[in-house]
């Protein structure tokens, strides 16, 4: 049970990720594989100002800030260097290992004899409960800002950008600043779910972000196709479902793990997994 | 007004390829004319259009709109006096927003974007009350997505969105032209109501001599991206359909 318990808790805090990855994917529909650098970028500062015992607030906003600067990197490199946006992605990732390898000075740090936003708040006795809630508080904390972002004026001018360009720039809006800034919250939300991991696995690792990617877009898809089934339309609804897709997702990893599959063949499961979202709802309108 | 200063536009410049769309334009469109466009196909006639909005930047010459030169501004800041509509029907609207949402945006096109919520209960009156005037029943749809709707719905509120602000200016590229001949004729019906009522200087492309010789008051014809005719208001009234027939033979 506690097993599940754990993955409940991984889901929540990889959930601010895949809120980042519907921004790029669904709302601006541009692939942006930043993640997985950004996502590290967030867990390595979060290691490296934690241990040098920094207040929670300073190192979580210092993690968010730097994700979204790799996100205006990639936004600058696409809108202004005309560069395709999957590249752009690839470039700032890539660039990001190195940057990432720095800030942590060695492959990985752990982060057992430090305070994390788990252990400084206490809203339930039982740690594991204490930890759900503080992840359910984040979660749904991000996803309200969120909600109100993309409800807002500008958040419809993003949205438009991402509908249709023509349009949007019709009605006198700027679309590379829109995908600039869009990528940079969605790199920001990258960097805090980073932030998250890192604390409730008490270690960042150099490689904790190769793949990441593939969890948000597998999480978004799984969100999207529930959208389908239940016709839904509302911008909250959607988001919600985003969180729920990733909680669909990690327990399925963790299912697939107390079946007794090697660990090894996880990121290949992962793989299949999101292959078969992508795959299912288009076999199902071409059975031949 | 808008002044065209010996606006040229070159395509592919340089090479095998290379088309002369626009050659040399001088015009000169005041305050209130309403300019009917019309032209063989690859005449020049939209990317007319497309300098003055600045979806296409201009080869050589100069584009002044109220006596500002906008010839280096992008499309999005030159959208502050002008307007669209495009021959897609869907391409003036976002599918995946509300019909609220979209004349939100168009209610902002002037003016910043910010983080707060703008759909309130008067704008959403607004909204309805404008809606309403077209009887097509949308008005209690304003929730339902763009997407939903049919192209003359879709053209119908494009041209609504156009006068949500301040533009002073509308130009459409064949608004018509994927319609129905019952949608057609509401959409033309409904843009002259506009450009009356709002007091707009507009231009309208059109392959259709009927709706040329009916509508606006101007007549230009374009050529290999010339100017082959420039028909005032006096003179167009007389011209009679068969002569604006033989101008294409």
């Amino acid at each position: 049970m506690n097993f599940y318990l754990e993955a409940f808790q991984l889901s929540l805090c990889l959930g601010t990720m895949c809120l980042g990855v519907f921004i790029s994917m669904k709302i601006f529909n541009i692939p942006d594989i930043t993640t997985d650098g950004s996502y590290t970028l967030g867990a390595s500062i979060t290691a490296v100002l934690l241990s040098r015992h920094l207040p929670i607030l300073y190192v979580m906003l210092a993690s968010m800030s730097m994700g979204a600067v790799a996100g205006m990197l990639t936004g600058f490199i696409h809108t202004r260097l005309k560069i395709d946006a999957l590249l752009a992605g690839i470039l700032v990732m890539t660039g990001l290992y190195s940057i990432n390898l720095i800030i942590l000075g060695r492959s990985n740090i752990p982060l057992i004899d430090t305070a994390s936003v788990f252990s400084s708040f206490t809203l339930f006795a039982n740690t594991t409960y204490n930890n759900l809630s503080i992840g359910l508080l984040f979660i749904i904390i991000t996803g309200l800002i969120l909600l109100f972002v993309l409800k807002s004026d500008f958040g419809i001018a993003m949205r438009a950008t991402g509908s249709s360009e023509t349009m949007a720039r019709a009605l006198g809006i700027n679309n590379n600043k829109m995908k600039i800034i869009g990528l940079a919250i969605a790199n920001a939300l990258t960097a805090l779910s980073g932030f998250l991991v890192a604390q409730y696995q008490n270690f960042t690792d150099i490689n904790m972000g190769i793949g990441i990617v593939i969890v948000g877009l597998g999480s978004v898809l799984i969100g999207n196709v529930l959208k389908d089934w239940f016709k839904i339309k509302s911008i909250a609804a959607q988001l919600a479902l985003v969180v729920l897709g990733s909680l669909i997702f990690q327990m399925v990893l963790a299912v697939t793990l107390v079946s007794g599959v090697d660990p090894n063949f996880l990121k290949l499961i992962t793989a299949l997994f999101v292959l078969l979202i992508v795959a299912l709802p288009r076999l199902r309108r071409h059975p031949a | 007004m808008i002044s065209l200063e010996n606006i040229s536009k070159t395509f592919n410049h340089g090479q095998v390829n290379e088309i002369n769309a626009l050659q040399n334009i001088n015009l000169q469109i005041h305050k209130g004319e309403y300019i009917i466009l019309i032209g063989s196909n690859g005449s020049g006639k939209t990317t007319l259009l497309n300098t003055i909005s600045g979806a296409e930047k201009v080869t050589r010459g100069k584009v002044v709109i109220h006596g500002t030169d906008v010839t280096r501004y992008p499309e999005y800041k030159r959208s502050k006096w002008i307007a669209r509509v495009f021959q897609n029907p869907y391409t003036g609207t976002s599918s995946d927003l509300s019909i609220l949402d979209n004349f939100r945006l168009a209610a902002l096109r002037t003016q910043p974007k910010k983080l707060a919520i703008g759909i309130n209960s008067p704008f959403r009156e607004r909204v309805r009350d404008m809606i309403s005037k077209l009887d097509m029943g949308l008005e209690n749809k304003i929730d339902q997505l763009m997407g939903n709707l049919s192209g003359g719905q879709r053209q119908a509120l494009t041209l609504l969105m156009s006068v949500m602000d301040e533009a002073s200016i509308l130009l459409m590229d064949e608004p018509t032209a994927a319609l129905d001949p019952k949608s057609a004729t509401q959409i033309l019906r409904l843009a002259n109501q506009i450009i009356k009522e709002f007091q707009l200087t507009a231009i309208l492309i059109t392959h259709n001599l009927k709706d040329a010789q009916q509508n606006g008051t101007r007549l230009i014809q374009f050529q290999e991206g010339k100017i082959q005719r420039d028909i005032h208001e006096e003179q167009k009234s007389k011209i009679l359909l068969p002569d604006m027939l033989e101008w294409f033979e």
